[in-house]
């Protein structure tokens, strides 16, 4: 009997499905306040004059902060934490005031009625492949070199028997948690407690502690419900900040909630992604070179790299390698993660390149990814732990119906609908961060176990309850979980897919340390229980020998509306090679909503940068289209048995992101199969497609297609 | 959002009493886009006189074969109202292709046809819109505007009008009923909707405290074959990229009659007279459909990025005009 | 009312009377306040949510006069006398959950689960508009007008539409749905 491994239904379902769960701004302390922030409506430059006479005099109204009033904080680690401290403005949108008043109304009442007068500076929004302030960064998601080469890439691409070089774009990206940024902060006599919705309060509390120079005993954050972060809330938000600066301020409680519109230019989304793919094979399609060179963009106050060029070191055996990344900083909002940072775009680019190719060579998509398969890592030349790409690859296609496939494109119209198919595989680094964890057992025969992960709906709670329970040898009931305060023992935060598997492996080892202590003792537990603690530090990010990666493999059938250019996905396959999949209940919920994002990020979601503005177009939920109910078919997620050893004492990979990876790539390919026309820009909205179909031939040439 | 002063009017006179006595005041119907504007500051209303309760929810069947829609008729209600979807399942079609299930039910007739751009700029206080504030320039014209218009547009205001049904209304000889102080008139809703022109702040041609308090489906259109297609980013909640409207009556093999109008093309339903002159009396055949849609479309003015509208609301009305012949080509099989 | 009075200074607050899953409240609310916040901030009721407070995503639904709307587009004074079902009143007094709700929790229909309550109660709503004869966009055209449209998965699809979930929990929810309609398979 194992705990995992079984599809346990989530701990909290209950509440969540009752209404009951509570949320950070959901906090009915007695006094609360409400604070809307305002934010600056140029795009560089600083503010001159804030008038706040009008705003003060309405019903209502308790206070607005600035950078003359707000409490003076020490200087965050991350730049756009920073608020209210100074009168620059780095981006539009950028917050230079905060209403306090005692209802929603009256604060987005005062918001609208702030004076705020800026002198404005020169602005560049304008990110393009040869901009001249261009450069490659020294590293890349603070630890991977910008620039990679392996061989002589450029002399091997010129000497391919078969050539692709093709540009790519995918636009800026916004995460959109169905919960928008909150904060609900409040004094407990010396005690300053924050609810968040945040993917890791650990965290949170040390911005807080750094900021306001409080110690961490003196600060609580929790996070009971967090709804959805995909990234945007991995690291502390302003909201936390003007939450805890507004309660200091004025003494009382304060909720911040950034309203849905300001989220695209406060907390962080996906830059745009220029790529520039050449990949050179022999005529039996075989790379022998690959170069991908990615153009993307940060802010002024902040470098952050959108690593899209990080997937080609691991994908595929190419002798002559290069990746690249430029970055260049303009007077944007500042990117930071969204859902497999790096891997997402780049993985559309290197898997529609790929697709590119085997089209050119004539070669089955899924054939020319297996004859590339490496031996090792082919960038740093490790053994893989684990690695079943040509297993997900196979079973994908033998679920998905593929050998029935004719590659030809656009030889499948029904009336004014376009059929096609494609595929695309999917990679994700298996990562593990230190945590700690506590485990107590109880004299009624309970136990408790205590670690501050985070569920932002992932089922944190569910999973490590299951690895305790197997841990502890009890069943599951027996098994109580406390996460989501930073009271409890330290744990990093739910994003790079790492979450259970840093959390769990701590849960694992506190549990272990307490199975053995109860197997030595005699006799009834004190009434407090019997307590053992974990702390993974020095094993759980010990370097490995081994390239470690979770592997998969995209399926999709799409028909292109040829009357509007509309495209639908009318299948979406995805077979997974993730480790042990440790509920595969919870599990196969996040592989279906990665790919669910994949079809926005293929089909419906892009964002704009207005030249003038600086500002992004596609700032609510009307414009800026995340897939609706409508747009998702049924979509099936598979696994494979995969026993790898080399991971973490409980053999998962991680599960959260890999699903967005290549689903993309895979609907692009379908879209070129229906309609022999290759499209290189997301999202692939009627107006591209339908542009696109009237522009190409009639009867699109099988091969040596242009690529450029 | 400021404050605001609240009148529950309890007959249509009453109504036009509060307007009158509240400069700056709004009526209040669904809601669903006044009070969506005023949490962003682009309406600000003094005071909100609201007609939710006035007797304006029945659709009714008039002694001329008309079919008369009560201003205050839900969206969803009007879709559903056997009588529209048997006599002009293009106006259910339209209905039933904007929005969702919950703003249609809040949503009112009349409110759908005063509803707003959605601009971006518009919608936003503090960029640029000669419609929210006449002679602060556009900044769409230069901006993003893959969604604004290809016809009509001036150089004050490229914006479209969003509803749906009002296309549907448009194509179908509806009227719009209106009731002001100098008593009740009637216009074509085809008329209804303004060009931006010199005056982009308004949308319509309806006079200060002027009530819409019904549209008026007429006879002539009951029962014809008619139909709405529109094209959007995603499956459903979405605007359109495009849409059409087609109401089309073939008798001994010719086109007898015919009303075509296209959604999200300008600043109101584009009434497509040019296509309509040219296929009365011709044979329906896809030949004539193109070339009556390329006529149209030639007066077309697209904008740096939103080219792709021409071609797509060609394609939309050649197809809903081709379905609609009786006879004609076996429908295709729907995409959704 | 004279124009002496002058518009900004006529009383912006009223009376409004709501039945509240079943129970009266009568209410003296800013003219601004919207039933998503009177929910959420005078009755304590945050089963509601407020996802994007302009009738955007859905996650406010609740159910008034038994239709299924967005609750933050909707002005409370203008409600005075209606009756509303948020999602802590479907499972009544008892301690079982609604059987949506018991369909979420039995397949998952949900992550991080903040679009949840609006996702049932729109549910909810969207089988009373089927069964009382409500087309849909994807309904045939030629289907008979008044007769209740039967839901299968394409229609569930397009009907809870207005209720985004950004965790893509949608395939799991047309399953919830279909358990409670009896028209899917297992």
């Amino acid at each position: 009997m194992t705990a995992v491994g079984a599809p346990a239904e989530r701990r909290e379902g209950r509440e969540k499905v009752t209404g009951t769960a509570r949320y950070a701004a959901e906090q009915p302390l007695p006094g609360r306040l409400f604070a809307r922030p305002v934010p600056a409506a140029i795009v560089r430059g600083r503010v001159t004059d804030v008038d706040d006479t009008a705003a003060l005099a309405l019903p209502g109204v308790v206070t607005v902060l600035t950078y003359r009033n707000a409490p003076r904080l020490a200087p965050a680690d991350d730049a756009t934490l920073s608020v209210l401290q100074d009168p620059e403005v780095p981006n539009r949108g950028w917050f230079v005031a905060l209403v306090v008043a005692d209802s929603p109304e009256a604060a987005r009442a005062g918001a609208a009625a702030v004076r705020v007068t800026c002198a404005e500076e020169a602005h560049d929004v304008t990110l393009t492949a040869a901009h001249p302030r261009a450069y490659v960064p020294e590293k890349v998601s603070g630890t991977f070199p910008g620039l990679r080469e392996l061989g002589d890439p450029d002399g091997a691409f010129a000497d391919a028997a078969v050539r692709i070089d093709a540009g790519y774009r995918v636009p800026p990206l916004h995460n959109h948690p169905m919960e928008p940024h909150a904060s609900t902060a409040h004094w407990d006599g010396e005690r300053l407690t924050v609810h968040a919705s945040s993917q890791g309060t650990t965290a949170v509390r040390a911005a807080l502690s750094t900021m306001f120079g409080l110690s961490n005993e003196r600060i609580t954050v929790v996070a009971e419900h967090v709804g959805g972060g995909f990234g945007s809330k991995g690291t502390p938000r302003p909201d936390v900040v003007l939450a805890a600066m507004a309660t200091w301020h004025t003494g009382r409680p304060v909720t911040v909630v950034f309203p849905r519109r300001m989220l695209p230019t406060s907390v962080g989304h996906r830059a745009t992604t220029l790529h520039r793919l050449r990949l050179g094979a022999d005529s039996d399609g075989r790379l022998t070179s690959l170069v991908h060179e990615v153009t993307t963009y940060s802010s002024r106050i902040k470098e952050f790299v959108e690593y899209a060029a990080i997937p080609s070191r691991i994908m595929y055996a190419a002798p002559n390698l290069r990746s690249l990344h430029r970055v260049v900083r303009l007077d944007v909002p500042t990117p930071s993660w969204m859902r497999a940072p790096g891997e997402a775009p780049g993985m559309y680019a290197l898997e529609s390149a790929m697709d590119e190719l085997a089209g050119a060579l004539g070669i089955d998509p899924v054939e020319l990814r297996i004859r590339n398969e490496p031996d090792t890592e082919p960038d740093s030349g490790k053994p893989f732990s684990s690695r079943h790409l040509v297993e997900c690859l196979r079973e994908g296609a033998r679920r998905f119906g593929w050998s029935a496939r004719d590659p030809r494109p656009r030889t499948h119209p029904a009336g004014p609908l376009l059929f096609g198919t494609g595929v695309a595989a999917a990679t994700y680094p298996v990562q593990a961060r230190p945590s700690r964890a506590a485990a107590r057992a109880l004299p009624d025969g309970s136990f408790l176990v205590e670690v501050n992960a985070a569920d932002i709906g992932t089922g944190a709670r569910t999973v490590l309850a299951q690895i305790a329970a197997d841990a502890l040898e009890v069943p599951l009931e027996r098994v109580g979980i406390r996460v989501g305060n930073s009271d409890l023992p330290p744990a990093p935060l739910a994003g790079d897919s790492a979450g259970t598997a840093s959390w769990g492996w701590a849960v694992h080892e506190a549990c272990t340390a307490l199975a053995a202590r109860l197997a030595e003792r005699q006799g009834r537990l004190p009434e407090e229980g019997l307590e053992a603690r974990a702390d993974t530090k020095g094993t759980a990010d010990a370097e490995s020998p081994f390239a470690r990666h979770a592997f998969g493999a995209h399926f999709a059938e799409v028909s292109v509306d040829t009357v509007t250019g509309e495209v639908r996905v009318r299948r979406l396959l995805g077979v997974y090679a993730a480790g042990r999949i440790l509920n595969p209940r919870t599990a196969r919920s996040q592989f279906v909503g990665g790919m669910t994002m994949g079809l926005g990020m293929a089909l419906t979601e892009g964002s704009t940068l207005d030249t003038a503005s600086g500002d992004f177009t596609e700032s609510d939920l009307a414009a800026y289209h995340v897939p609706a109910h409508a747009d998702v078919p049924d979509i099936e997620a598979h696994w494979i048995d995969e026993h790898d050893p080399h991971l973490n004492p409980v053999g998962g990979k991680g599960i959260g992101e890999i699903g967005i990876v290549g689903t993309p790539a895979a609907i692009g390919n379908a879209v070129h199969h229906a309609t022999g026309v290759r499209f290189r820009e997301l999202p692939l909205t009627p107006d591209r497609v339908l542009t696109g179909l009237l522009e190409a031939p009639q009867h699109p040439a099988r091969a040596d297609r242009p690529t450029g | 959002m400021d404050t605001f002063a609240y009148v529950r009017a309890g007959s249509l006179a009453e109504a036009a009493e509060a307007f009158a006595a509240h400069p700056g005041a709004r009526y209040l119907g669904g809601g669903t886009n006044l009070v969506d504007l005023m949490k962003l500051g682009v309406e600000r209303p003094t005071a909100l006189v609201d007609v939710t309760r006035l007797p304006l929810a029945e659709v009714t069947e008039l002694p001329d074969g008309s079919l008369r829609i009560g201003a205050l008729v839900r969206n969803s209600d009007l879709a559903a109202h056997p009588l529209v979807r048997d006599r002009y399942p293009a106006l259910s079609q339209a209905v039933l292709a904007g929005a969702s299930g919950q703003l249609r039910n809040a949503a009112t007739t009349g409110g759908n046809l005063l509803q707003r751009t959605r601009c971006p700029y518009f919608q936003d206080v503090s960029k640029p819109c000669n419609k929210r504030e006449p002679g602060n320039g556009c900044a769409a014209r230069e901006g993003v505007h893959r969604d604004h218009a290809v016809l009509g547009h001036s150089e004050h205001c490229i914006a479209t009008h969003p509803s749906d049904l009002a296309v549907a209304l448009a194509a179908l000889d509806a009227e719009v009923e209106l009731y002001g102080t100098a008593g009740v008139r009637r216009v074509a809703a085809a008329g209804f909707h303004r060009l931006p022109g010199e005056e982009p702040e308004r949308d319509t041609v309806i006079e200060p405290g002027e009530i819409v308090t019904a549209v008026v489906l007429p006879a002539a259109t009951a029962g014809l074959p008619s139909a709405y297609r529109k094209a959007r980013d995603r499956a459903s909640y979405a605007f359109a990229l495009a849409s059409v409207a087609v109401v089309l009556e073939v008798a001994d093999g010719v086109v007898a009659r015919v009303g075509i109008a296209f959604g999200a093309l300008a600043h109101r339903p584009w009434r497509a007279r040019r296509a309509e002159e040219a296929l009365l009396g011709a044979a329906p055949t896809p030949a004539a459909f193109e070339r009556a849609a390329d006529l149209e479309l030639s007066e077309a003015r697209p904008l740096r990025d939103n080219a792709y509208k021409v071609p797509l609301a060609r394609n939309l009305a050649v197809d809903v005009l081709t379905r609609l012949v009786p006879d004609g080509p076996v429908p295709h099989e729907e995409d959704s | 009312m004279g124009s002496e009075h002058g518009p900004r200074s006529a009383p912006h607050r009223s009376e409004t009377t709501l039945r509240v899953n079943g129970k009266p409240h009568t209410l003296t609310v800013d003219h601004r306040r919207v039933l998503l916040d009177v929910l959420r901030e005078d009755l304590d009721l945050t089963g509601a949510k407020k996802g994007c407070d302009h009738g955007q995503c859905g996650a406010c639904t609740v159910l008034v006069d038994g239709r299924r709307v967005n609750s933050c587009l909707l002005l409370a004074v203008a409600l005075d006398g209606s009756d509303v079902t948020t999602v802590e009143g479907l499972s009544g007094d008892g301690e079982d959950p609604h059987p949506l709700q018991r369909a979420f929790l039995d397949r998952d229909a949900f992550q991080c689960g903040y679009c949840t309550p609006g996702q049932i109660c729109s549910a909810l709503g969207a089988l009373a508009e089927a069964e009382s004869g409500h087309p849909s966009h994807v309904t045939d055209p030629g289907a008979p007008s008044g007769r209740p449209v039967a839901l299968d998965r394409d229609e569930i699809r397009e009907r809870l539409s207005g209720n985004l979930c950004r965790c893509g929990a949608y395939p799991r929810i047309v399953d919830a749905v279909q358990d409670v309609t009896g028209t899917g398979s297992t």
